[in-house]
């Protein structure tokens, strides 16, 4: 069957299975649209977590940024898996026991103060906004790309998927879709990994293959690749070539930032009791893993099939590149796309791929990263049912996420800001219409910036994971585990840490992202002590933790009744009877 | 100020035990082995590279996935020594 068609038949199959699980998945009350009823089996709640997560960047980007950065990419494997290390001690549990429905709620609550509140829903709608822009520009990239239609008309589409079953189903919807939006992804992973796998090492376990010997002459694929790359004039992949600091800084930013984000944190309130919240960040992390683990062997897979492809020969010899007229037909069709760009400098009709060892006009083949996973399939050969999986799963990934995200958007406006700020006596009734509503009109800003994407669309993920470490993390963990903090001391500690992170982030890459304001180039020799703008979040929570501690040691501390509510998080029991109020 | 009782109180240094003691670990897997301690690391090879890129790339992970459930286990043993499970 034409490839196109396959696409449009499995792609359409999976948007029918999500539209049928929005009609069964109706939210009827407040607390199924903004917790699915606090009844999803911690299992279940973990791979819907995992969707929620893995959005279009993880899956199309990463083994991309893995195999042309090699080892240095690791900051972002430790960085987006280990925060869940801190959600299932430090966060998760707790705001499950304190049983409300808003991140921003806990914080105006334990902090006794509205202003807390108030920062709170700036930071939650600033970092979810900029974060969900990326989604929707994902949906529209994905369908123009695999299903040749325009990249309005994809949007509008994938807009349209979302707003049915999330305006229906609310959380409830949602956490439904993205359990099956996370098999659909995982498969369409997985699937050309393990091929891939096999065809290079014959191990079938991509995890295992990566760190196996090669079936072509037996040595490791790792040295193999080092050495193949070594030649064409890169550096070595396996080698660091960041500083330290800033890599450590960096994956730590990305750690706190995954526990701080609060489209992340709301999936918790879902699960039946405390000690599901527990195990269920485990059970997350274990769906987030099967992927996060087959990125880096796909992408060092990926880069040794590259060169190998464009390499044949020896890099010394006239005729060691691959012959521009020979070349294999997946080179073709993804020239097509622009992904693959190859500029014969040297007229030789030999398609010359090489580092910046060489001269500045040595290489002639530009790569989008992108490539790594999209052509995956094709380089190895696969069925077109692979291929077309491959697109439905990009979809997946970039839809699940787009939902968790507009969810917490949309609940903080209804909830926080309409019901818990300028009319408290709205009826239940009344809170669910507006929450839908929130909801609608959260996905029309969305895809509006989707369709013109603002200049800064690029270094959104900054802005998103610096405001999520250096604002909502700290406050979070100050209320569960120092009682001494108090309202003055948590409101300065979240100004602090977002207003140094910000102006940091501005200063490298101009004001509010306005091309031509940076007060400094953004290279590592300007950046302070080598920090990058990416990485600065951990000091902006680090200034949080300092500034709020200080000031609350020197004003009042909280009133006894905040005091016992903090003793009362703390322990499980009552979680069942603390809901849904 | 604060009425909590003994028990609750030891519950919580209980909790709080377990929290830093995994977290050690935690850090220690990723930013030791992975990043930091690597260079120290390089004498012990794996599968065509060193110790500390498995770290990096597959280890740490596989470290935070056996933590999240040894503390969910031990926490809901303490939940049930101290009395303050659900259920």
């Amino acid at each position: 069957m034409e490839l196109q068609t396959l696409t449009f038949i499995v792609v359409g199959l999976t948007f029918a299975l999500y539209i049928g699980i929005a009609i069964w998945a109706r939210a009827s009350t407040t607390g199924e649209f903004y917790a699915a009823g606090r009844g999803v089996h911690p299992v279940a709640n973990g791979m819907a977590t995992a969707a929620d997560w893995m959005s279009a960047a993880s899956f199309i980007s990463m083994a991309g940024l893995i195999a042309f950065q090699g080892y240095d990419a690791s900051l972002f494997l430790m960085g987006w898996t280990g925060g869940y290390v801190l959600l299932a001690m430090l966060l998760a549990p707790y705001l499950r026991k304190f049983g409300k429905f808003t991140v921003p709620e806990f914080i105006g609550d334990r902090y006794y103060s509205q202003t807390a509140r108030i920062v709170a829903v700036i930071c939650l709608i600033v970092a979810s906004l900029t974060y969900v822009i990326g989604q929707m520009k994902g949906i529209g990239v994905a369908f123009s790309r695999f299903l040749e239609v325009d990249f309005a008309t994809g949007l509008f589409t994938g807009m349209a998927i979302v707003f049915f079953y999330a305006v229906l189903g609310g959380m409830k919807g949602i956490t439904y879709t993205q359990i099956a939006q996370y098999c659909v992804l995982i498969m369409a992973y997985t699937i050309p990994a393990i091929f891939i796998s096999l065809q290079l090492t014959g191990n079938p376990i991509p995890q295992l293959g990566m760190f196996s010997s090669t079936v072509a002459d037996g040595t490791p694929l790792l040295m193999k690749l080092d050495q193949t790359i070594v030649d064409l004039g890169f550096t070595q992949y396996t080698a660091q070539k960041t500083n330290t600091l800033n890599m450590v800084l960096y994956t730590f930013s990305l750690m706190i930032g995954t526990a701080g984000l609060p489209h992340v944190i709301i999936r918790f309130f879902t699960v039946p009791r405390v000690k599901d919240a527990r195990s269920s960040a485990g059970w997350a992390l274990v769906f987030i893993s099967i992927l996060y683990t087959t990125a880096p062997a796909v992408g060092s897979m990926a880069m040794l099939n590259l060169a190998n492809t464009v390499q044949p020969g020896s890099v010394a010899a006239a005729d060691g590149s691959l012959e521009y007229e020979a070349r294999p037909q997946w080179f073709k069709n993804w020239e097509k796309t622009g992904l693959l760009k190859f500029e014969d400098k040297n007229s030789n009709g030999r398609v010359e791929y090489r580092g910046p060892k060489f001269a500045g006009t040595a290489n002639e083949l530009t790569v989008d990263r992108d490539i790594m996973v999209l052509a995956n399939p094709e380089i190895a050969g696969l069925p077109n049912w692979v291929i077309a999986l491959v697109a439905a799963g990009g979809l997946a990934a970039a839809l699940s996420t787009a939902a968790g995200l507009l969810l917490a958007i949309a609940s903080s406006i209804s909830h926080d800001l309409l019901k818990g700020i300028f009319n408290p006596n709205i009826t239940e009734k009344g809170e669910l219409m507006a929450a839908r509503v929130a909801m609608a009109g959260a996905i029309g800003v969305a895809g509006y910036f989707g369709l013109h994407p603002p200049g800064f669309a690029a270094q959104v993920v900054a802005l998103a994971f610096g405001l999520a470490a250096s604002s909502i993390f700290p406050a979070l963990m100050m209320g569960i585990f120092n009682k001494r903090v108090n309202n003055v001391g948590a409101v300065t500690g979240m100004l602090v840490g977002l207003g140094s992170t910000l102006i940091y982030i501005f200063w490298f890459k101009g004001w509010f992202f306005v091309p031509g304001t940076a007060m400094a180039a953004n290279t590592a020799d300007n950046w302070f002590l080598g920090i990058s703008p990416e990485a600065f979040g951990a000091v902006g929570a680090m200034l949080n933790f300092a500034s709020a501690i200080l000031v609350s040691k020197v004003t009042a501390e909280p009133p006894e009744h905040i005091q016992h509510m903090v003793e009362d998080i703390r322990t499980p029991r009552g979680a069942g009877a603390a809901t849904d109020h | 100020m604060s009425t909590e009782t003994t028990s609750g109180m030891a519950y919580w240094k209980a909790n709080v035990r377990l929290i830093s003691i995994s977290l050690v670990i935690w850090a220690v897997c990723s930013y030791g082995f992975g990043i930091i301690l690597r260079p120290a690391l390089s004498g012990i090879k794996i599968g065509g590279t060193d110790l500390g890129f498995w770290f990096a790339q597959q280890g740490s992970m596989i470290v935070f996935l056996v933590l999240i459930f040894f503390y969910a286990y031990k926490m809901n043993q303490l939940d049930r020594q101290f009395d303050v499970h659900e259920d």
